[in-house]
């Protein structure tokens, strides 16, 4: 007997009919009108009306808060996306060692990143550098005595959001963990005959062999560097305080939108936000070139 | 290098690296620690772990919360929300997953560069259209907005699934078919019991990222009696941490224990899915 041939189109559909409706709906459907709600003054009372370019040219050209909330944010995500990645492979290739009691270490390096998303963790370290906090606390039993609250300060403010990010290392580490163990032992053993020291070693063999998982990690922290979110708006209390200090790119789109109810302009930040992030990674990749090495497979 | 020498070396080494791990988990200590202080305590003698006496009272005035709603609400609506999220968000995306990789179809390559280019796109872009749709669903101020999407596949869980599957030797579907198997079948009795490692993983990381989630809730919910432990932490922070530092820091260490349970019981799984997949922990 033979059975009647299922139809592969068919059966195709159905497994992907989740994605595919959930596709147009919550995906290409808020690009669409996102792109037309930025050229309109909508707050969703009324209809939007089409105001062109008034949104973007208003960003530019009249909103100091637009101003401070890009430099703030790049100031957040040039120093805490190297520094993070910096953290996260000093400490992998010191972990990455045949030695007893390195898995109990990794997994408290890993830690921080794990709950470090959480209102928890934000609430903590608000106090951690809070003016009778940890920070001032331990510098006390030093000797210095200082009542500064850190997260409160103008000058200090995104320094603690730029700390709270690195100190979230953990899960960077754990990739590049994982990329050192590729690396064949065979190349430290054949460098070291050669008289090659540790830190040569470090540069002319992990460096470009893990750069591949260096160019990964670098886009992707980027992009979600961009988009933080949480802990801006808990430590800054809702608003990006102290004088706007804190507030990330993120947290000012959030504002307008729903504290200000401009539907329209902060749909026109959104763009501009996808723009930036998108020449950045463009940028980072024809950059690769430069940097990136990919080992050729013909070796067998 | 001498016996002694080594082992000097391998003392310093965990010296530092010890060392360096305490600072890394410190603040966490230290505000469990603080939740054990009485309140006039806690900050008078931040440099220290040890409590003058254990005031374990934190933990019963914290849990009472605010405004009439305790933490008992809190925790059932995260319970709740985390649940249903993260079985949508797994069984929908293990559907997904199958399709891509083992069904050869007309289109599927335009879907499924939709979904690599969802997983690269700023949820700020969406968040705005999205609530102005929901709001004329009707649907603010409930549960669905943040439920309902999640039964649509997640990108991240859809992708590590397909890695997953790929490694499985398309023979067994082979055998299956020949058997009289319909892809239907082959999805539920032979891959599905096969992929349960890349479950296990999506299910972790979608159960930290429902339980973690803190703007979705802050967009949709305002009425306290459906927040989660998320956004009541930063409410509570509004309204009481003045007056009460260490119930707060209670609840917020207490928030925080399901997500270092769920760390050690399956620590070779998140491991394995961060260094594979490149998901964030």
């Amino acid at each position: 007997m033979r059975r009647l041939r299922e139809n592969d189109h068919l059966v195709g559909y159905v497994f992907s009919a989740p994605f595919i409706v959930g596709f147009l709906i919550f995906i290409l459907y808020p690009i669409a009108s996102s792109l037309y709600y930025s050229f309109t003054d909508y707050t969703m009372l009324g209809a939007p009306n089409w105001i062109g370019f008034d949104n973007y040219r208003e960003m530019f050209m009249d909103d100091d808060k637009f101003a401070k909330s890009v430099s703030v944010t790049f100031v957040y995500v040039i120093a805490s996306v190297p520094l993070r990645l910096a953290f996260a492979l000093l400490v992998a290739s010191i972990l990455n060692r045949a030695v007893s009691g390195v898995g109990l270490y990794r997994s408290a390096y890993y830690l921080p990143s794990l709950i470090g998303g959480s209102v928890a963790v934000s609430i903590m370290w608000s106090q951690v550098f809070g003016s009778d906090g940890l920070v001032n606390s331990v510098l006390g039993l030093f000797g210095v005595h200082a009542d500064k609250n850190y997260v409160g300060s103008p000058g200090t403010a995104i320094w603690t959001l730029i700390a709270l990010s690195v100190w979230q290392f953990g899960s960077s580490m754990l990739i590049f963990l994982a990329g050192l163990k590729n690396i064949p032992p065979s190349y430290y053993e054949a460098a070291s005959v050669d008289g090659a020291n540790g830190f040569h070693r470090f540069f002319r063999i992990t460096l470009p062999l893990l750069s591949p998982i260096i160019l990964f990690n670098l886009i992707m922290q980027t992009i979600s560097a961009f988009m933080t979110f949480t802990p801006a708006y808990i430590l800054s209390q809702g608003d990006g305080r102290p004088v706007d200090e804190m507030l990330l790119y993120s947290l000012y789109l959030y504002r307008k939108a729903f504290e200000f109810s401009s539907m329209g302009f902060a749909s026109a930040m959104a763009w501009v936000m996808l723009a930036v992030i998108g020449l950045l990674t463009l940028v980072i990749f024809q950059s690769s070139r430069y940097w990136v090495h990919y080992e050729s497979k013909g070796e067998g | 290098m001498t016996y002694a020498n080594r082992k000097m070396r391998t003392l310093l080494y965990h010296l530092i690296v010890g060392l360096l791990a305490l600072v890394m988990i410190y603040p966490i200590l230290w505000m469990a620690m603080s939740s054990l202080k009485p309140n006039g305590e806690i900050f008078t003698t931040a440099y220290s772990l040890i409590p003058s006496k254990f005031a374990w009272s934190n933990y019963s005035t914290g849990w009472k919360g605010f405004g009439g709603n305790t933490f008992s609400t809190f925790y059932k609506n995260s319970l709740f929300l985390v649940v249903i999220s993260t079985f949508g968000a797994v069984a929908s995306s293990a559907l997904v997953a199958y399709g891509f990789a083992r069904v050869s179809y007309f289109g599927k390559s335009i879907w499924f560069g939709a979904m690599m280019m969802t997983m690269m796109l700023p949820r700020d872009v969406t968040m705005i259209p999205q609530y102005i749709l929901f709001s004329k669903l009707g649907w603010l101020a409930s549960f669905k907005p943040l439920i309902v999407p999640q039964f649509l596949g997640t990108p991240f869980f859809i992708f590590l699934i397909m890695q997953f599957i790929r490694t499985i030797p398309s023979e067994l579907d082979e055998a299956a078919k020949i058997d009289g198997c319909s892809k239907y079948g082959i999805f539920f009795r032979v891959v599905l019991p096969l992929i349960t490692p890349a479950l296990v993983t999506s299910t972790i990381f979608a159960f930290y990222w429902n339980w973690d989630d803190f703007i979705n809730p802050l967009l949709y919910l305002n009425n306290p009696k459906l927040y989660p432990v998320s956004l009541a932490l930063k409410l509570f922070l509004d309204a009481d941490a003045v007056n009460n530092w260490g119930g707060l820091f209670a609840m917020s260490t207490l928030s925080l224990i399901p997500v270092f349970l769920v760390f050690f019981l399956f620590q070779k799984y998140i491991v394995e899915g961060i260094s594979t997949t490149g998901l964030k922990g």
